[in-house]
């Protein structure tokens, strides 16, 4: 019984987001509050790991900005996330794609899956 | 005055905060708590509420027990019984629930603290271990338990590997995040003495 009591506790929290896998390209729309106004910065790459479940969830997303990588950990239920947009399904046989890091230009590209 | 009650430890998880951030949660089970005596300073010489926790069959009580929990006018059998002192606005065969806390409401926690079994002096009393290299023979060793010629004993008190954990332990300085009157929850930021399913007492500080 007690952890259906804590299951409950963080169903109430779950927000609706669409369902994405590693590999996949999202678009983050994320809430940044700039002294006293508050607008929406867009966060688009391609998801290179989902960890945890439930309220606990996350993923981190990775895009080249000017030649840089750049690596970004959102969790998946939080508040600030506006939404998300899943832009691309890629074809990857990894549920962890560390190995992009390793990877520049043409080698870092992911598939689109063909279905 | 402080306000108290019993509740059992169901587990961790957390909560958004609107802006974003995260509180980490423990989640309490809290009473209701029948009030079963009321210790006064006429009578006991100091202030205090005795409550009972957790409802189980008559049968697993005593005859005494049970008679106690009967003189006050509660009905059934409670698995345990704890005092809080200075809880003085309460009066016996009341129930104390979660509803007399509110979010922010400065709290202590009282439980027995997870068995660690025998545990060596790094573990317990957070000593150092020596290098674990270079034909070392002190890896986890406890060094030096005193002098020789004199004291010629080792000092009381010294400490050494035995037991640890399985004890009272009151963790200061939590709050209350939430409470929940409808499911008798109480969610706590940050950790709380014991395991899942274990019995704690909660005061305000």
């Amino acid at each position: 019984m007690s952890m259906n009591l804590i299951h409950d506790l963080d169903r109430e929290q779950l927000r609706e987001v669409p369902q994405f896998k590693a590999g996949d390209t999202v678009r983050v729309h994320f809430r940044v509050i700039e002294g006293s106004r508050e607008r929406i910065q867009v966060f688009e790459g391609s998801v290179i790991k989902i960890q945890g479940s439930g309220i606990h969830e996350s993923f981190t997303v990775r895009k080249q900005s000017f030649g840089v990588g750049v690596e970004r950990t959102f969790p998946m239920h939080t508040p600030k996330i506006d939404k998300v947009e899943v832009r691309m399904i890629g074809d990857v046989r990894r549920a962890k794609l560390y190995y992009l890091r390793d990877k520049l230009g043409k080698k870092a590209r992911i598939r689109e899956k063909q279905s | 005055m402080a306000i108290g009650i019993i509740a059992k430890k169901i587990g961790m998880t957390r909560v958004f905060n609107e802006d974003g951030s995260v509180t980490p949660v423990t989640v309490l089970l809290a009473g209701p708590c029948p009030v079963v005596a009321v210790r006064t300073e006429e009578k006991d010489g100091y202030t205090a509420a005795q409550l009972a926790w957790e409802e189980v069959a008559d049968r697993k009580l005593s005859k005494a027990e049970l008679g106690h929990l009967k003189s006050a006018g509660v009905e059934g059998g409670f698995r345990r019984l704890a005092e809080i002192r200075d809880f003085a606005d309460v009066a016996a065969g009341d129930s104390v629930t979660v509803g007399r806390f509110e979010p922010g409401t400065s709290i202590k926690v009282r439980g027995i603290s997870q068995g660690k079994g025998f545990a060596g002096t790094i573990k317990r009393h957070n000593f150092h271990r020596g290098p674990m290299s270079h034909g070392s023979h002190n890896k986890r060793a406890p060094g030096s338990i005193g002098a020789s010629a004199w004291p010629s004993k080792v000092i009381k008190g010294q400490k050494m590997p035995g037991r640890m954990g399985g004890k009272n332990v009151t963790q200061l300085g939590l709050k209350v995040v939430k409470v929940d009157e409808e499911k008798n929850l109480l969610l706590v930021k940050g950790s709380v003495p014991g395991h899942k399913n274990g019995f704690v007492v909660v005061v305000s500080e």
